[in-house]
């Protein structure tokens, strides 16, 4: 496959062949790209996955949040976004009684949640219900740009799982660009540098065979 | 004093050459986007932020996001030292700055969010305000925000009854006119324009024809910039 990388303005297709998919759009017949990315056809459709920018929520996103406010019957949670997140009382898996949500999560408080909602005004709502949900007690947790996530990740999780191996520490990727990770300090501070090389490397070819030789070379 | 002589210029130049002009993509590691760029002359370090939540609140657009230039030139970028903190000349570029960026940036994207842009000035030399709209136009790119073009100014202006490209601080004090412009190269969308001293009907014409030909080579190195930091670790 050819990785191309464009920059706003670039054409990438004609409409009448595709149809101009994320990250385009098209003018006078012409499909151009909107962001700094590498161009990708799926369906008919001609992508721009970007290589920068900031995290854009999806419904079903499992995300690492801060809290940001109490109120007495919600949350406002920093998810990383351009817009706060709204985390009502109800949706949580604890029982909570009008005013007393600030006894289970404070300021500061860290957490792993699901994107919820997202509607047209990018009014954001959160659930704390549901499988990898929790309050984030213990660890630590790291900030990379957002869109190097799937990078982090890897081809169904293949990254992911050879970081755990080669560290022994437990990694959690938030799709915010939050990654939560616990384990013994020194072995922590390995899997910090692996992820940075990750994050400096993402746009290049053969990256998973370079990480593991860079965790063996120990 | 003359500033054209057997058809050169001050430093040697045709009247339609320009200064170099080295450009560099992202060289801060904080912020979402930056360019660093000299031209001639000038130093120019751009960084840009967001899109962000924008407060407070009541500032917030509910259909798109705020584009919020600001231009600063620090106080040791002119020979007398510049009063530091904005003054008439700065708040007007930073404005005439962020409405061009306006009609470029798929704002309607990001509602309710601002576009911060800070434009600082290192080292000046004439032509300021047009290597902050190219820096920043790189920087937004490099940030990853969604634009239609990626925009790029160059000035042209008139010395001795010569229209002239890309004017230096020499030839911009002594000169009869500067007529600073900005577009969108794809369709050569104007995006700023503006002109101090006289010219002519016909010189504007020549003179504006010249500044477009200017941003279209400018835009070349714009591209190359950008595409150069992406392509580092592939040749590897």
């Amino acid at each position: 496959m050819e990785r191309k990388i464009v920059i706003p303005g670039t054409i990438v297709g004609t409409v009448g062949k595709h149809k101009p998919g994320r990250g385009t759009f098209s003018e006078e017949g012409n499909i151009y790209a909107s962001r700094l990315g590498i161009v990708e056809e799926r369906a008919g459709y001609i992508n721009v996955t970007p290589l920068s920018g900031v995290y854009e929520p999806v419904v079903g996103d499992n995300i690492i949040g801060i809290i940001g406010e109490v109120g007495r019957t919600s949350w406002m949670v920093d998810i990383n976004a351009p817009y706060p997140a709204l985390l009502r009382a109800d949706e949580v898996q604890w029982k909570i009684d009008y005013g007393e949500t600030s006894r289970f999560l404070r300021v500061g408080d860290a957490i792993l949640a699901t994107i919820a909602s997202v509607n047209e005004a990018r009014n954001i709502e959160i659930s704390m219900k549901g499988k990898p949900c929790r309050k984030i007690e213990d660890g630590i947790i790291i900030e990379i740009q957002p869109s190097k996530v799937p990078r982090i990740i890897g081809k169904n999780g293949s990254m992911v799982s050879l970081l755990r191996q080669h560290t022994g520490c437990w990694i959690f990727v938030g799709q915010n660009g939050r990654v939560w990770i616990r384990g013994e300090s020194e072995n922590i501070s390995r899997l910090v540098e692996a992820i940075r090389k990750i994050e400096r490397e993402a746009h290049t070819t053969g990256l998973t065979d370079r990480i593991s030789k860079f965790l063996e070379g120990e | 004093m003359e500033l054209i002589k057997d058809g050169k210029r001050i430093d040697g130049r045709l009247p339609n050459e320009m200064r170099k002009i080295k450009i560099e993509a992202g060289p801060l590691y904080r912020a979402d986007g930056s360019c660093y760029l000299e031209w001639g002359g000038n130093k120019v370090l751009v960084a840009v932020y967001g899109p962000k939540e924008a407060i407070p609140r009541h500032i917030q657009n509910p259909t798109k996001a705020l584009v919020n230039a600001r231009y600063n030139m620090a106080s040791f970028s002119v020979e007398d030292r510049k009063r530091p903190g904005p003054d008439r000349r700065s708040l007007e570029i930073s404005k005439i700055t962020s409405e061009a960026f306006e009609n470029v940036i798929l704002t309607e994207l990001f509602p309710r969010t601002i576009i911060d842009i800070n434009i600082e000035v290192l080292d000046a030399e004439a032509g300021t305000r047009c290597a902050g709209i190219t820096a920043a136009a790189v920087a937004l790119a490099d940030a990853g925000i969604p634009m239609r073009d990626i925009p790029v100014a160059c000035a042209a202006g008139k010395v001795d009854g010569v229209v002239v490209l890309d004017l230096t601080s020499e030839e911009d004090k002594k000169g009869d006119a500067d007529l600073p412009v900005a577009i969108a190269p794809r369709s050569e969308e104007i995006l700023l324009l503006q002109m101090d001293g006289h010219m002519t009907t016909e010189e504007f014409d020549q003179a504006l024809d010249m500044a477009i030909k200017g941003c279209k080579e400018i835009s070349k190195l714009q591209k190359e910039a950008l595409l150069k930091k992406y392509k580092t670790f592939e040749e590897e």
